[in-house]
């Protein structure tokens, strides 16, 4: 596959993406698991990612967050490429995320977790902290503010305190969401935020995308199978199949796209 | 319900007072518990010492320094996830720290503290480094074999000038500077008391802030923890190295009330020791730890006490089976530790208020 400038998505062409991902590739064992995909994301889109399970969307996620090494292949955010930062700083330089499985601390309070979000918002040391230093209670309140703010957004204030293990499933994913929000991203990764919830709450969570990325101007990178949620949010949609793109356009292109309706069919689901 | 009202952003909810807070016993709040049973605790410990003949002080000052060290074991095990069987060893380091100081260098033993500190962060944060590539049992079995070879590193010939061989070293007791009031023991008593509630009160500092956050999100799940910016590495030998320190200033305090080292202290019987105290204490729990500390001082002394009364001539050997028993029964009747029956019985008796 060639470099990724060709396939800048729509009007807003002159400007320059937001994340721009080129011929990457995952190797796992005699598994590839990605296979030189490249596509961009414009600054302020919703761009849905679809594909059959297995078809390498958590790899992609997983390589955006430096928890894989491409076999291959460039990532740049803002123009900067991502493949010499610090898998820890990935959330400085503006990049949050969700888990497909959650991924939180599940002893700790809706807070706290949220808090721990916020890491990258703040610098106390240990030192610091230990003798609890006036500038450490400061940093601590405002963290503490902000995250009371994101609570507040995601419908959270009841269960604020409880430790995240003991909530219902849905309301833990709000909290994944209020914890990447937490740290301030530029680009926010959804792996399919819509897992295991029911009707209603999927709709509600497509508005709620809409607003994050409208209120916030957080551009969102979004994973799922939901193939209604993805095509009412997304602005841009790229389809993938055994770790090759497939497809990409507007939501109605890609569902009249031949080779993504074969894939589809193809499998089980 | 007291609800403070924030106006820093505009159309927000009040943020909601912690439902924990707004529980009572007996009608008074929990907060309030808190601080009435800390003042408790503060009156009882700094007034007991006069009613109690100087061996019970010295046993009461050995429980607090037990509780340091099963302190420091607790920021690595039960805050940070990092299983340590080696902290016999880090408490050998600070005692050896401050006798070598006072044996060989007339230092006086209050100066010696802050140093065996040091030594320890560093040398806890030195085994931190490369025990970040082992998890679970194989970081156990490293720290396992730290304690194994601890006593043969302080008996080993080449620095026995410094360290005294398989002798030890003999210190000098600490005299009162108030004899007429306080006695040596009680002296020493209150000295580490001192000590005691800076390192407790940090340590509850530490865990409660970003520091303590990024700890426990390590513990609970690292990749996540990474993926929000906790730099994992730089957090875990950190921990490491704090924890040490911990334990090492009990080290130190050790050498001090005993006026003795000797290398066949520390071994990893001792580490144990550390650990039946936390579990028993209450994992991640910083009270928890005091409790611990007096329960491996006492329930030994006890066991004894219960073997010799069958005036056996294996008196000994059944000591160590008596102890055995009891800690069976207390893992049965608290399987979280004193924290978890605290926090059950409070989540029995507490009613809204
Ligand atoms: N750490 C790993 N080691 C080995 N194989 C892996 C690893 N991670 C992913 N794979 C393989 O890579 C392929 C792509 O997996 P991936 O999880 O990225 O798919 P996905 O598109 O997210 O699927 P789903 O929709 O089911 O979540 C699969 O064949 C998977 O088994
Ligand atoms: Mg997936």
């Amino acid at each position: 596959m060639n470099q990724s400038s060709a396939n800048v998505a729509g009007a807003s062409s002159s400007a320059q993406p937001l994340l721009q991902v080129s011929d990457v590739a995952v190797h796992f064992g005699g598994i590839i698991a990605l296979d030189g995909v490249s596509f961009d994301v414009q600054q302020g889109a919703v761009l849905g990612l679809i594909g059959p399970n297995g078809a390498g969307k958590t790899t992609l996620f997983n390589c955006l967050s430096r928890l894989y090494i491409p076999n291959s292949g460039d990532i740049r955010f803002a123009g900067q490429t991502i493949l010499s930062t610090a898998p820890h700083k990935i959330a400085d330089i503006g990049i949050g995320r969700t888990f497909q499985n959650l991924a939180l601390f599940g002893t700790m309070s809706v807070l706290d977790n949220v808090m721990v979000g916020g890491h990258s918002q703040s610098s106390s040391d240990f030192l610091s902290n230990a003798l609890r230093l006036p500038w450490v209670k400061t940093e601590e309140e405002g963290l503490a503010d902000a995250s009371w703010e994101l609570i507040d957004y995601l419908d959270l204030m009841d269960v604020a305190y409880t430790p995240v293990a003991d909530l219902p499933f849905g309301t833990q994913k709000r909290v994944e969401l209020a914890r990447a929000l937490a740290s301030k991203p530029k680009l926010l990764l959804l792996d399919e935020p819509a897992g295991g919830l029911n009707h209603d709450e999927v709709e509600d969570l497509g508005s709620l995308i809409k607003q994050i990325r409208d209120d916030r101007g957080i551009t969102v990178l979004l994973v799922e199978h939901h193939m209604s949620l993805v095509m009412a949010v997304s602005d841009h949609v790229v389809a993938i199949d055994f770790g090759r793109k497939i497809g990409e356009g507007t939501p109605s292109e890609v569902q009249q796209n031949p080779e993504v309706i074969r894939a589809y069919l193809g499998t089980s689901d | 319900m007291v609800a403070d009202v924030n106006t820093s952003s505009a159309g927000r909810r009040a943020i909601p007072e912690n439902p924990a807070n707004n529980l009572a016993i007996a009608g008074i709040r929990l907060p309030v518990w808190n601080k009435i049973l800390i003042a408790i605790l503060l009156v009882v410990a700094v007034i007991a010492p006069f009613f109690l003949e100087d061996f019970d002080v010295f046993q009461m000052t050995y429980a607090l320094v037990f509780a340091m060290a099963i302190l420091g074991l607790n920021l690595l095990t039960g805050f940070n996830g990092q299983f340590s069987l080696g902290h016999s060893a880090f408490f050998g380091i600070g005692a050896y720290t401050t006798a070598m100081m006072m044996a060989h260098w007339e230092v006086a033993f209050y100066w010696t503290i802050i140093p065996a500190g040091i030594v320890c962060l560093v040398a806890g944060f030195l085994f931190g480094l490369p025990a970040l590539r082992l998890e679970g049992l194989y970081l156990a079995l490293a720290t396992f074999a730290l304690a194994t070879a601890m006593p043969q590193i302080l008996k080993y010939h080449a620095w026995e000038d410094l360290t005294g061989g398989v002798q030890g070293l003999d210190l000098d007791k600490p005299e009162s500077p108030f004899p007429d009031t306080l006695s040596d023991d009680q002296y020493l008593y209150f000295i580490v008391l001192v000590v005691a509630i800076i390192l407790f009160i940090c340590a509850w500092n530490l865990v409660r802030g970003r520091t303590g956050r990024a700890m426990i999100a390590i513990r609970d799940n690292p990749i996540a923890a990474q993926t929000m910016g906790v730099n994992n590495a730089v957090y875990k030998s950190l921990t490491f190295g704090v924890s040490a320190l911990y334990t090492g200033i009990a080290g130190s305090m050790s050498a001090i009330i005993i006026q003795f080292v000797a290398p066949d202290s520390f071994t990893f019987l001792l580490a144990v020791t550390f650990l039946v105290g936390l579990v028993v204490g209450g994992v991640a729990s910083i009270p928890g730890a005091i409790f611990g500390g007096f329960f491996v001082l006492l329930i030994p002394n006890i066991s004894e006490a219960v073997a010799d009364m069958t005036g056996r001539t294996d008196a000994k050997g059944l000591s160590w089976a008596v102890y055995g028993l009891f800690l069976i029964i207390t893992v049965y009747v608290m399987p979280s530790g004193a924290a978890g029956l605290v926090r059950l019985l409070v989540g029995k008796l507490a009613r809204r208020g």
